[in-house]
């Protein structure tokens, strides 16, 4: 499906809200994810394995990190002279301040237009998972749809908002799109991704924008769910939706699961993500870890145990580490004891330090913290 | 027209490195991984980059696929420019014929027109199987200052070993008076490194002198230094400190890979400020699992680790049954070891499968004979079968069926 007739549009900053802690100073996509990942990359490797190579990633604010860590677009194959990565900071004439996805999408519409795609992928970053676009886009023709979403089928996720639910017909149609119902028990919410033809987006985004209607969800999808031919999809296989604390925990602990991670990362499907050049993992004399993913550039002479540890993390003697998530470059000092921690980038703990949290409550400390 | 580019380098990378056995049968020596993520040819690559020399020829001759394979436009290194980078420059055929290269100096007479297109004032010639961080730029530096024809890079070496190098016999002004390759009463420690700057229209002058000459091997070493000496060219020996080690023989490769495990050598490979890059697979990190004990190790991404791991290091995709021991030993890139296999004192290479239970190499400790013992060398994609036994010192080239 090499060059085919898709452009991908990733909204980088849907879900700031949902983990303020992180997004203080980056962006929902350049959250670090599965020690060596960006959350960014996922919606973005999936796009590309599935042979879609033209993408643009739509920022709001606190662009910075997300920027430095797309670059060229080189890791993910897509810095091309045809299509490629484009990103879009607030543009000067839309008052720089739109954050929903309306009026993302109203800000480059005229590079959706001109570009030579039929189709367009919209997808938020909080989704971590493997899913194969190519084959969303053949059941989307296969349906003759104008407008298929891509849902999970499970327990609502915790603390969400704005989700929707869809009632579904035998033959996969959606019949009704419930937005943030009280629900108990199983349920098809949806990943927010979405595919539409081009022409159909714009012309239902012209639209809105021109009746000051400015809410994606309400007045393109739920609204016209019984006039346009609305399609599901569901991601099957290992996929964790991010809307809290929590659930970001909960989701890296599951991949230190080997079922898991060979589903996520399977070989045909490479997750990419930025280069850097560390040397490998180095373990001391008194290293001792069980169950834990580490990164390239870690060195470890300490105690891990059920944790995802990082690049560039520096673990002493004597230390103690459990169910933790250690970003990169967070340094351990000696004798130090920790447990249910989420530690961000930079991060400094002297020795001696003991810190702990539960597995309902995992205690964060903030980047370039010193405990 | 090209713009200029003041020093030029020049990459000798197409030796076989026969010493190395059946790591190099379908390898190039310069590409035989290192250090758990690094090609050998990464470090003078990198030195280059981190050097400001932004003009690299890579000389090729022998198994070149894997080395052209890996050096593609150069991008890891930073050196797929507009202007200069890095360019593969195998034999060719011309209008009088076509040849091999004949000598380290009969390839760089051949690419004559590569270097003339950017107007040098030096040129630097690497080889591509040392390990060492160097700063090229400095020694530029030194050969300007001297206003010299040449400078070689020499290293202090233990005068018992003196005498497996080409050493430099210097005047007190670091100036040289004599070059003895392989002397048996070596007069001096200085060891050459193999690393030369020329000013180039003096390089150019003695290339062309000896290519004339019949009887001239056609190497730097064995003829244009000692030429030029003759003809009373300014040699000067520029002192390097830091680590260095030719990793051309099995022991030397090992030795310098478990060099990287050992504190107390000057061998950073996380120095910010002198990155050695290279071209990886993105994989996710190494997974080291409930039963495992991994200690004084360098492990890489995607590694899954079930077994006892201890001064070893282990490369990109490496897999490690339950119960498996891996000591002393170098496992190359997408290798596969059984459960219960025991592997001591061996380098296996790249995409091999040990079968469960295995048992390849042992201590020197074990051995009745301390002659029988050796590392082991396992080639590249090889099958060893469950319960086989490989002795230590072999060199494994076909699979083994059957215990």
């Amino acid at each position: 499906m090499r060059g085919n007739s898709v452009l991908g549009v990733i909204f980088s900053n849907v879900g700031d809200d949902l983990i303020r802690e992180f997004t203080d100073k980056r962006a929902f996509g350049s959250v670090p994810f599965g020690g060596r990942y960006r959350m960014i990359d996922f919606p973005l490797s999936n796009m590309v394995n599935s042979g879609i190579n033209k993408v643009a990633v739509i920022t709001k604010r606190n662009y910075g990190s997300l920027m430095d860590h797309l670059g060229s677009g080189k890791s993910w194959d897509l810095s091309r002279r045809r299509d490629g990565l484009s990103v879009f900071p607030p543009f000067g004439s839309n008052k720089g301040d739109f954050n929903n996805r309306m009026e993302m999408i109203y800000s480059i519409a005229k590079f959706i237009k001109d570009s030579n795609k039929e189709y367009v992928l919209l997808s938020d970053c909080d989704v971590v998972c493997s899913i194969n676009y190519a084959d969303v886009l053949n059941t989307h023709i296969q349906n003759e749809a104008d407008i298929t979403l891509v849902y999970k089928r499970g327990v609502f996720p915790q603390k969400a908002t704005r989700m929707m639910v869809f009632s579904l017909e035998h033959d996969g149609r959606i019949r009704q799109i419930r937005i943030d119902p009280k629900l108990k028990g199983e349920c098809n919410f949806g990943i927010n991704m979405t595919i539409i033809k081009k022409q159909l987006l714009l012309d239902l985004v012209y639209g809105c924008i021109s009746n000051s209607k400015i809410d994606f969800d309400k007045d393109i999808l739920q609204k016209n769910v019984t006039k346009c031919r609305v399609y599901s999809y569901e991601c099957t296989g290992f996929n964790q939706v991010i809307t809290s604390m929590d659930s970001y925990f909960e989701a890296n602990m599951k991949i230190i699961d080997k079922e898991s991670r060979n589903e996520l990362f399977h070989s045909k499907a490479p997750i990419y993500t930025k280069i850097r050049d560390d040397m490998p993992a180095h373990y001391g004399l008194s290293a001792n870890v069980k169950n834990s993913l580490v990164g390239n550039g870690c060195r470890i002479d300490g105690e891990v145990e059920s944790s995802i540890i990082f690049k560039g993390v520096k673990i002493g003697r004597g230390s103690k580490v459990s169910n933790c998530v250690i970003m990169q470059d967070t340094i351990i000092g000696r004798n130090c004891n920790l447990n249910y921690i989420i530690t961000d980038k930079d991060v400094t703990v002297k020795d001696e330090r003991v810190l702990m949290g539960f597995r309902s409550y995992p205690v964060y400390i903030r980047k370039s913290s010193l405990v | 027209m090209y713009p200029k580019q003041s020093v030029v380098a020049m990459l000798l990378a197409g030796g076989q490195g026969s010493r190395l056995g059946v790591l190099t049968k379908k390898l190039a020596k310069p590409a035989i991984p290192y250090g758990g993520r690094y090609r050998i040819i990464d470090f003078p690559l990198s030195n280059c980059v981190n050097s400001g020399i932004e003009a690299v020829g890579v000389l090729t001759q022998y198994q070149p696929l894997v080395l052209n394979e890996y050096i593609g436009n150069g991008q890891p290194w930073d050196l797929d420019l507009m202007n200069g980078g890095v360019q593969v420059l195998p034999p060719y055929q011309r209008n009088r014929g076509a040849d091999w290269y004949k000598g380290t100096a009969n390839a760089i007479y051949q690419n004559i027109d590569y270097i003339e297109r950017y107007n040098p004032d030096f040129v630097v010639i690497l080889s591509g199987d040392h390990i060492y961080k160097m700063d090229y730029s400095k020694m530029v530096a030194f050969h300007k200052e001297n206003n010299a024809s040449c400078t070689i890079a020499a290293i202090n070496v233990p005068i018992n070993e003196a005498s497996r190098y080409g050493i430099l016999n210097t005047n007190p002004d670091g100036s040289i008076y004599e070059f003895e390759e392989k002397p048996k009463k070596p007069k001096s420690t200085k060891a050459s490194m193999g690393i030369y700057v020329f000013t180039w229209p003096k390089l150019l002058k003695y290339l062309k002198k000896n290519e004339e000459d019949p009887k001239s091997s056609k190497d730097f070493g064995k003829n244009i230094l000692p030429s030029m000496l003759k003809s009373g060219e300014k040699l000067f020996a520029y002192d390097f400190k830091g680590y260095w080690k030719d990793v051309g023989t099995i022991e030397s490769l090992w030795g310098s890979n478990m060099d990287l495990l050992n504190p107390n050598v000057e061998l950073n490979l996380s120095d910010e400020s002198w990155k050695i890059y290279s071209r990886n697979p993105v994989l996710p990190p190494h997974y080291i699992a409930k039963g495992a004990r991994v200690q004084n190790s360098l492990i890489s991404d995607g590694c899954n680790i079930h077994g006892e791991i201890d001064f070893s290091v282990l490369f990109p995709g490496v897999q490690v049954g339950h119960k498996a021991i891996i000591k002393d030993s170098i496992i190359m890139p997408g290798t596969i070891i059984g459960d219960g296999a025991k592997v001591q004192y061996t380098v296996i290479s790249e995409g091999a499968v040990i079968g469960d239970n295995a048992v390849i190499g042992a201590r020197p400790e074990e051995m009745l004979n301390k002659k029988d013992w050796g590392i082991t060398v396992i080639g590249d994609n090889i099958s060893i079968s469950a319960n086989t036994i490989v002795k230590p010192k072999s060199m494994v080239e076909h699979n083994i069926f059957g215990g």
